[in-house]
C-alpha cells in the first residue's frame, strides 16, 4: 500500500504559541485511522494545518501532491472533506441546501441529485427533515448531516473532528457503524480524531497517539488497545 | 383621505430607493461586517456615467444595462484594490477606508462634471399614471424597476449556484471554505453586485433629486435608517425597511407641523438612533450574540 497522506514534520502555531512541535505520520489508502490524545494534545490543529486553517510549517503531501501554499478551498478541492469540530452546520438553511453545499465543487448535477438520494439512504432522518431548518435539527442529525455534506464531495479523504462529541452512546455507535460502512464500500480514507478511545479504537485499523503536538505511539488499533500501559496513561479507560 | 393615499404612494415610491439603498449597505454588511459609507457616491459616479453615455448618444436602457456593467466592474475593483487588503485590520481603519473612498469619488465626480445641477431624464414620463392623480409614471417606473430587481435578486439567490455559494459564504465563511467556496471572491461578488443595486438606485432617483455630486448624500441617509430599521443582518429587512421608511418620511412631512422638507433629514437620523436605543437588531434582524 502506498501512503495516500503523508505528513512530516509538521509544526503549527497559533500566534506565539507553537501547537505541533514536529508531528510526522501517514496514512494509507483505504484505511481508516483515528488520532487519539487528551484535550489540548493537539488533535484539532492537526486537521486544521492538513486544511490549511492555521499557520504550520512542515511538509504535508496528498497523493503526492504537496499542500503548502493552498488555501483552504483547494485543499478540499483535491478531495479531502473535513467536518470540523462544532460540525459547521450552516444553520440557517435547510437540509437540502446544505447537501448541495457539499457539492458545491462538481459540475455534474445528476450526479449531485443522484448523491443526495444515496445520502438520504445513509440517514433516513435527513430525507424526513430535508426541507428543515438545518439549525432546528438535534445534535446527533446535525453530526449525520455534517458527515453526510461532507461526502457529497466524493471526497478521497474525509477528516472528522470529533464526531462523537456532545452525542447520546448510542448515536455514537450508529454513526461510527455508518463511517465504517462508508470507508470500506465508497472507498473513503478516513482519519477520525477522538477523545472517546475506546470506541474510535473498536473502529479504526490504524491509530495514532498524540500527547502535547507530539505523537507518542503508533501501531494497529487493536495493538494500541490491547496496551495497558498505553490505555492507562494516554487515554484514560 | 386622497392627500394620505397619494402620499403614502410616493412615500412607496422613494421607499423602493431606500430599499435599494439598504440592500446594497446590508449585501456589503454581511460579507466583510462594515457599513458602506461611499454606498451613495459610487451610485452618484454611477449615475455620472450613465447620464455622459446619454451625452454621447447611447439610447436610454443601453445606457442603464452599461453602468449596470460598469458599476459591477468598479465594485469589485474596489474591494480587490481597497478592502481586501484591509480585511483583517481594526474597524477604524476600515471606516477611515470608507470616508477616504467617499471623499475620492465625490471630488472626482465634481472634476470632471463639476458641482452644477443637471437634468436627468425619465423613461417613463412625469404624466399621471394610468390617467391617476395619485402617482407618476415615474414613481411607478420606480417601484415597478425595483420590484422586479428584487424579484431576480431572490431567484438568485434562492436558486443559482452561485447564489447559494454567496449566501454560505456570507453566514459561515470558514464552513463555507471547507466546502470548497472561494469567500475572497464572493465577497468580491457581493461588491459589485451592492454597487450595481446602487446605480439602479441612482438613476431611479437623479430625475426626482437631480443629478450633481452630493445627490446620494440624504438617499444614503435614508437607506441607511432602512437597513438599521429593518435589521443589518437581513436582506428581507432591509427592503421592508426602505418602503417603510419612504413612507413614514412622506407621512412626517405632512402631518407632523413645522417638519416639511427642511427636517426631513433629522427625522431619518432620530428614527436611526431609536431604532438602535429600542431594537438594535431591527424588525427583521437576528440580535448579534457574543461568547464572552
Amino acid at each position: 500500500m502506498t501512503a495516500m497522506l503523508n505528513v512530516k514534520d509538521l509544526r503549527a502555531y497559533y500566534g506565539q504559541v507553537q501547537a505541533l512541535h514536529g508531528l510526522s505520520f501517514a496514512l494509507n489508502e483505504g484505511s481508516l485511522t483515528t488520532l487519539l490524545g487528551a484535550n489540548g494534545a493537539g488533535k484539532t490543529t492537526t486537521l486544521r494545518a492538513i486544511c490549511n486553517m492555521v499557520r504550520s510549517t512542515g511538509a504535508i503531501e496528498f497523493e503526492g501532491k504537496p499542500l503548502s501554499g493552498r488555501s483552504t478551498e483547494n485543499v478540499v478541492r483535491l478531495g479531502i472533506a473535513h467536518v470540523p469540530q462544532g460540525r459547521g452546520t450552516f444553520t440557517t438553511m435547510t437540509v437540502e441546501e446544505n447537501l448541495q453545499l457539499g457539492a458545491i465543487t462538481r459540475n455534474d448535477k445528476k450526479g449531485v441529485v443522484a448523491d443526495i438520494e444515496r445520502m438520504y439512504e445513509h440517514f433516513p432522518v435527513l430525507k424526513e427533515r430535508h426541507t428543515q431548518q438545518a439549525g432546528t435539527l438535534s445534535g446527533g442529525e446535525q453530526q449525520m448531516l455534517a458527515v453526510a455534506r461532507a461526502l457529497m464531495l466524493r471526497p478521497r479523504l474525509m477528516l472528522l473532528d470529533e464526531p462523537s462529541f456532545g452525542l447520546a452512546p448510542l448515536i455514537v455507535r450508529e454513526l461510527f457503524k455508518i463511517l465504517g460502512k462508508i470507508n470500506r464500500e465508497d472507498k473513503v480514507t478516513i482519519l477520525v480524531v477522538e477523545q472517546n478511545a475506546q470506541l474510535a479504537l473498536e473502529l479504526a485499523d490504524q491509530a495514532y497517539v498524540i500527547e502535547t503536538g507530539r505523537i507518542v505511539m503508533s501501531g494497529s488499533a487493536a495493538e494500541i488497545a490491547n496496551n495497558e500501559d498505553i490505555r492507562k496513561s494516554y487515554l484514560g479507560y | 383621505m386622497e392627500l394620505f393615499t397619494n402620499q403614502v404612494l410616493a412615500g412607496i415610491a422613494t421607499g423602493a430607493i431606500y430599499a435599494c439603498m439598504a440592500l446594497a449597505v446590508v449585501m456589503i454588511y454581511q460579507a466583510i461586517d462594515h457599513l458602506n459609507f461611499a454606498q451613495g457616491e459610487m451610485a452618484m459616479f454611477s449615475t455620472f456615467i450613465s447620464w455622459q453615455l446619454m451625452q454621447w448618444g447611447v439610447p436610454y436602457w443601453w445606457a442603464f444595462l452599461l453602468t449596470l456593467a460598469f458599476s459591477f466592474a468598479g465594485g469589485i475593483a474596489i474591494e480587490r484594490l481597497l478592502f481586501k487588503p484591509l480585511a483583517k485590520a481594526p474597524i477604524l481603519t476600515n471606516v477611515a477606508g470608507f470616508i477616504a473612498l467617499y471623499g475620492i469619488i465625490n471630488s472626482f465626480a465634481g472634476l470632471i462634471w463639476d458641482f452644477t445641477i443637471k437634468q436627468y431624464p425619465t423613461p417613463f414620463g412625469s404624466s399621471p399614471f394610468l390617467g391617476s392623480q395619485l402617482i407618476s409614471t415615474h414613481q411607478a417606473g420606480m417601484i415597478g424597476v425595483t420590484v422586479l430587481l428584487l424579484i431576480l435578486l431572490f431567484l438568485f439567490f434562492q436558486y443559482t449556484r452561485i447564489g447559494l455559494a454567496m449566501r454560505a459564504a456570507a453566514s459561515l465563511p470558514e464552513s463555507a471554505r471547507l466546502v470548497g467556496i472561494n469567500t475572497s471572491w464572493m465577497i468580491a461578488l457581493g461588491w459589485g453586485m451592492a454597487a450595481a443595486i446602487g446605480s439602479i438606485a441612482g438613476i431611479l432617483i437623479a430625475p426626482v433629486v437631480f443629478l450633481e455630486p452630493n445627490m446620494m448624500l440624504g438617499v444614503l441617509i435614508y437607506g441607511f435608517a432602512a437597513a438599521v430599521l429593518g435589521g443589518l443582518t437581513s436582506p428581507l429587512g432591509a427592503v421592508v425597511g426602505g418602503f417603510l421608511v419612504g413612507i413614514f418620511e412622506n407621512l412626517a412631512g405632512t402631518y407632523i407641523p413645522g417638519v416639511g422638507n427642511e427636517l426631513k433629514l433629522p427625522i431619518a437620523l432620530a428614527l436611526i438612533i431609536t431604532v438602535l436605543v429600542v431594537k438594535p437588531a431591527g424588525l427583521f434582524g437576528r440580535p448579534i450574540v457574543k461568547r464572552v
